[in-house]
Parts: structure tokens; C-alpha cells; sequence
């Protein structure tokens, strides 16, 4: 099936905002997780610290969303980065693999 | 999307600025005048007068008087407070001797009931507030800038949530589309529709940049664990409340107990004298009492503030800290690295400590806010309409609808609003004294004028409806000192040989909006005269050319 390239533009459309915003947030979470976790400040110093940092991680990760060439890169590389972040979280969280 | 960074970036800008416009005009135009709370409460309760200042108060002898009064009606308590009759920065007004306690928490809490008394210094005795008239204030506007109103506040934290965020990519996408960020400052072409738009909202946008981003992101900050919760959530998962082990290590109050506040053994008039001798004569503005179990009973003074900015979490600078026993003094908690950040961040947004010359800056700054907002808006709809125009495509029926959707909300927005804050004061004066929920009838009125300016918006032709609501609010906002003088005593005739900046205040910037609107809706109706002129004198030619 062909779509005409006014649809075409469309659906990347969507997707993209699809990506910013819930693939941008569930990364930007990871990372706030992360950071927290490696921050050498006192656990809840380091938890507020990668808080305040969030708001400017989720615009950078949208911001990049809607930068890169097409949406389907933008999927793969909020995909792979929060995979590793998911990886790295699981392993040193508390109770965690660690 | 386009193809290009900068393309992109601008499509980004466009779309999210469009679709929360709206609604940050009005964070914006509340939040603007959230600056004046008080101000806007002292006039909504003109029944109440202004506190007059009390020259020469002996310390000693009002902190006496406030042990006194806080023995009798708080004597199991956790916390007592005795706060000096006293400028206070934060509400811009004299305040009385005045009495707050906390009373002990239930095992295993952190805060009790808390309680406040104004006290007469002659006496001792509570003083009786004068009865004002059932108001919202400026209070219920200001609450309105992040908890909006007829909503769940915990629904409302999170649309005005999702709303900054998208004010913050905005911002910066705007920031990457103008390249040369600097050189379009400069440039202000007038008269030339599309690119005069542009301009103005480029130099409104750049004249408060720092402010805009500043504000965005500290507004997010103060709802952090409700907007990005999976720190706390991940971190603390084994606990039984991740949020209370959360806070409770941050304020450091696990397992903190207390016992009942007592008179102090230590000689208060040597630690008033030592602050006296660190900060200067009459700079305390309250002594507070506490007894924790696990560190000894003390008292805690602040300074009166010194206009600066202090972060909410911790002001070494402006306190200090006694042994209730000994008057040894103790170290202050300075705050770790975050937690003081925070605190700064949150201060600044609500500037507090803010004299006259840095509120007005504040007040402005807002003000800017709704004006970039309110360009960016009309720009939206001026540069569809011109492509249409030159491309002269034939719009689709879905295409027009959307143009006129966005116009009609804009002018309900950008005109309705302004007009709507004026019914809410206007209420204020004009609804009966007596009726049951009258702080509820004030916003009442204010969303039933707003609501009625969409309805005008979408059924007027949209110049007629520009000029009518920009004028009609002109003519709203001009009607204010006249209907307070008609309606009570504390008109300008009044206020102004009296004294009373904070009254007279208001009056004259409500002259000050009404002008401005004036402005807007003479130098619109100005223009469009021209357009028209223009277009009279082309057809004339055409025709001529014809015959």
C-alpha cells in the first residue's frame, strides 16, 4: 500500500509527537532514576538534584525527538538509550542485581 | 515537519506555543497579578484598614506579652512563635504583635494544629479584625494562576504541569529558531502586518528571556514530585509511603518528637541584646520556641527580611539560634547542595523578598509575558491568513474553521480575559454585601463575562469583535475607581490625601490598564481605517482603469 505524501507527512507528525512525549518522558524518568542513583550526594540530596535537572533533560530529549531525520530514528534511539538506562537502573537500585 | 534543524525547530516553537496559548495567557495574566495579592485583598476588603506602624516597640516588652498570651492558649504545644509588630516585606504591610502556635503532633507526625492570634500590645488581649465583606481577594486570582478554578486541584496541578513544560520547549525552540537572536532586538519594521508581528513579538520576547525561562522552570519545580515522581518512586519503592520516608529525610525529621514549649530559663533580654548587636536595633521580626527530644530546647530568631533573595529552605543569613537553657548560641541548618537550589528556585519565582522597584519589574516582566504570548498567538493566525491570501489557494472548509476557531479564541482570550478580571473587581463592588457564597458569586461573574466573550468572538465579524471587547474592557477598567467611589469611602479622593498608596494604587493602575487598552484598540481600529483606504482607493483605480 502507497500513501499519498500529505499522509505520509501526517503519520510522521504523530509519531513524532508520540515519541516526545511519552518516549521522551519514559527516557527522561530513566535518567532521573540514574542520576539519583549515582549522584554522590546523600540519597534524597540526589534524588532531589536529578529532579530539578529533569524539566531541562525532557526538553533536551524533545527537543532532539524532533531534530533527528526521521521519526523512526528517533523511536530507535530513545528505545536503545532507555533500554541501557533500564539495564543500569535494575542493576543498582536497591534490592536490585547489585 | 520540515526538513532542517532550524525548519523543525520552528515548526516545534509554532505547535506548542499554539496549542497551551491560551491557557498560559491566563497563567500569565493571573500570575502577573499574583504579584499584588495583597495589595488586590486590601482593596477587595475595603471595610479593613491598613495597619498603621507603631513607632518604638521595646522587644522585650512585646515578647513578654506574647509568652504570656501563648501560656494560656497553647500550653501543650511544639512550637510557639512571637512575631514583632513589624514591616512586613512579604504581604508590603504593618503588621500587629501577632502569635502563632503549633500544637504537639499525634506520635509518629511531623506537623499539629496550628494557630494564630493578633494581640494588643496594651493589653495583651486578642484584637477583633474589623469584619470584612466575603471576598476571594487577591488570593482566589492567584490561586487560579496554578489550581485554574471549578476543578480538582490535583487535575488542575497537572494540566498547568503539562502546560509549562510546553512553554519551556517553546521557549527554547524559539531561542534556536531566531539565530540572529540579537540583531532582530534591534529591528522593528511597523506597519507591515506579518513581519511588524514578528518583530514585536521578537523584542517583547528577548526584552525578558531570562525572566521567561526563569519562571517557566521554577513553576515546574514546585510540583517536581508530582511531575517527575520516578526518583522517589524507584529509590524509595521498599517503604511503605516513598514520599514521606522521602521528605522525611530531606527536612530531617524521622522519628523527631517533641516535648510541650516552656518559658525559656535563659535570660531573654542578653539573646535579644545579642541580636540587637549582630543585625542593629528593631531588625528582629519573630522569636520562636521549640523543645525536641533529641536536641536541646531553643529559640530561634529571624531578621527582618533585607529585600534580598533567600532560598525557602534555609536563611542563615537573616537567623540565629539560642540554647533556651543556657542562651549559648547553636548552629543553623544551612540546607544541603539540592535542597537549597530548590528553594532559591521557588523563592525567586514568587518573590517575596521583593521591594517596590523589583515587584514592579516583576509586575512588568509579566506583563511582557502575556504580550509575547498574545503576538505569538495573533502571529499565528496573520501569517495563515496572508499565505492563503498570496498563495490565493482555496482554503478548505476544515482549514477556515480552524483559522476562525483560533481567532475567535484568541480575541476571547487576549481582549475577553482583561475584561473578565474586571467584572471579578467590579463584583467585588457592585454584588450585594449579604448574599450567601459571595466569594463564589465574584468568580462566578468574572467566567461568565469571559465565557460570554467567546461566545462574541465566534458570532461577531472578528475586527468588530477586537475593537469592541479591547474598548469595552478600556471602558471596564476605567469604571473601577468610579464604582469604588460610588459604592465606599476609600475612593481616590480619599486614598490619595490619606496616604494610602496600596488603595490608591490600585485605582490608579486600573486607569493605567484602562489606558493601555485604549491604546490597543485606537491604534487597531487606526490601522484597519488605512487598510480599508487602501483597498477603497485600488478598487477606485481598477474600476477607473476599466471604464
Amino acid at each position: 500500500m502507497t500513501l499519498s505524501d500529505d499522509a505520509r507527512y501526517r503519520w510522521q507528525v504523530l509519531f513524532r509527537v508520540l515519541a516526545a512525549i511519552f518516549g521522551g518522558y519514559l527516557f527522561t524518568s530513566l535518567l532521573t532514576v540514574f542520576l539519583a542513583l549515582v549522584w554522590p550526594m546523600p540519597q534524597a540530596e540526589a534524588v532531589v538534584a536529578a529532579s530539578l535537572l529533569s524539566f531541562a533533560v525532557y526538553t533536551a530529549a524533545i527537543i532532539w525527538v524532533f531534530s533527528v531525520r526521521s521519526a523512526t530514528r528517533a523511536w530507535v534511539g530513545l528505545a536503545l538509550s532507555c533500554a541501557a538506562l533500564a539495564l543500569m537502573n535494575a542493576v543498582m537500585l536497591p534490592g536490585g542485581w547489585l | 515537519m520540515k526538513n532542517g534543524f532550524r525548519a523543525s525547530m520552528a515548526w516545534l516553537h509554532t505547535w506548542t506555543g499554539l496549542v497551551v496559548g491560551w491557557v498560559l495567557f491566563f497563567i500569565f495574566v493571573t500570575g502577573t497579578a499574583g504579584y499584588f495579592t495583597f495589595e488586590i485583598t486590601h482593596w477587595m476588603e475595603p471595610e479593613r484598614p491598613a495597619v498603621q506602624p507603631v513607632e518604638g516597640v521595646d522587644a522585650e516588652v512585646a515578647l513578654a506579652t506574647g509568652l504570656q498570651r501563648l501560656q494560656q492558649v497553647a500550653p501543650e504545644a511544639k512550637l510557639w512563635r512571637v512575631s514583632m509588630p513589624q514591616y512586613n516585606q512579604r504581604t508590603r504591610q504593618y503588621r500587629e504583635l501577632e502569635v502563632n502556635w503549633e500544637s504537639l503532633p499525634p506520635r509518629g507526625r511531623f506537623f499539629g494544629q496550628r494557630g494564630s492570634e493578633t494581640l494588643d500590645l496594651a493589653t495583651g488581649q486578642p484584637v477583633q479584625q474589623p469584619e470584612a465583606r466575603e471576598t476571594g481577594g487577591g488570593n482566589l486570582l492567584y490561586r487560579m494562576h496554578y489550581a485554574f478554578h471549578y476543578m480538582p486541584r490535583n487535575i488542575a496541578f497537572l494540566l498547568v504541569g503539562v502546560c509549562t513544560m510546553l512553554m519551556l520547549v517553546a521557549i527554547v525552540s524559539g531561542v534556536i529558531t531566531h539565530k540572529k537572536i540579537f540583531k532582530d532586538f534591534f529591528t522593528f519594521r511597523p506597519g507591515k502586518g506579518q513581519r511588524s508581528w514578528l518583530d514585536a513579538h521578537n523584542i517583547i520576547s528577548v526584552m525578558a528571556l531570562p525572566f521567561f525561562l526563569m519562571i517557566t522552570y521554577s513553576g515546574l519545580i514546585f510540583f517536581t514530585e508530582t511531575y517527575m515522581p520516578a526518583g522517589i518512586h524507584t529509590i524509595y519503592a521498599d517503604e511503605v509511603d516513598p514520599q514521606r520516608t522521602f521528605f522525611d529525610e530531606i527536612y530531617d525529621r524521622v522519628d523527631k518528637s517533641w516535648q510541650p514549649v516552656t518559658l525559656p530559663d535563659t535570660d531573654v533580654s542578653e539573646v535579644i541584646a545579642e541580636a540587637e548587636r549582630q543585625w542593629g536595633a528593631g531588625q528582629i521580626a519573630s522569636l520562636t520556641f521549640s523543645n525536641p527530644n533529641d536536641e536541646p530546647a531553643y529559640i530561634e530568631l529571624s531578621r527582618l527580611s533585607q529585600g534580598k533573595v533567600v532560598s525557602r529552605v534555609s536563611d542563615t543569613e537573616g537567623q540565629l539560634k539560642f540554647d533556651a537553657r543556657t542562651g549559648e548560641p547553636l548552629p543553623l541548618d544551612e540546607g544541603d547542595g539540592a535542597t537549597y537550589m530548590y528553594g532559591l528556585l521557588i523563592s525567586l519565582h514568587e518573590g517575596h523578598f521583593a521591594g517596590p522597584a523589583l515587584r514592579w519589574l516583576y509586575f512588568a516582566s509579566g506583563l511582557l509575558g502575556c504580550g509575547m504570548i498574545a503576538t505569538g498567538l495573533v502571529l499565528w493566525t496573520v501569517k495563515r491568513r496572508e499565505r492563503h491570501a498570496r498563495a490565493k489557494e482555496r482554503q478548505s472548509a476544515v482549514d477556515r474553521f480552524g483559522l476562525r476557531l483560533v481567532e475567535a479564541l484568541n480575541i476571547a482570550t487576549i481582549a475577553g480575559l482583561p475584561l473578565a478580571v474586571a467584572a471579578y473587581f467590579l463584583a467585588n463592588r457592585l454584588l450585594p454585601l449579604d448574599i450567601a457564597d459571595r466569594a463564589d458569586w465574584e468568580a462566578h461573574c468574572m467566567f461568565f463575562v469571559w465565557g460570554w466573550t467567546l461566545i462574541y468572538a465566534l458570532f461577531r465579524p472578528m475586527k468588530q469583535a477586537w475593537l469592541e471587547l479591547f474598548a469595552l474592557g478600556a471602558l471596564a477598567y476605567a469604571s473601577i475607581p468610579l464604582v469604588n467611589a460610588a459604592t465606599t469611602g476609600v475612593h481616590l479622593g480619599w486614598s490619595l490625601p490619606q496616604g494610602d498608596w496600596v488603595m490608591a494604587g490600585f485605582d490608579l493602575t486600573m486607569l493605567l490598564l484602562a489606558a493601555m487598552l485604549a491604546y490597543t484598540a485606537h491604534k487597531l481600529r487606526l490601522r484597519w481605517l488605512k487598510k480599508e483606504q487602501q483597498a477603497m482607493v485600488a478598487g477606485a483605480a481598477a474600476a477607473g482603469g476599466a471604464s
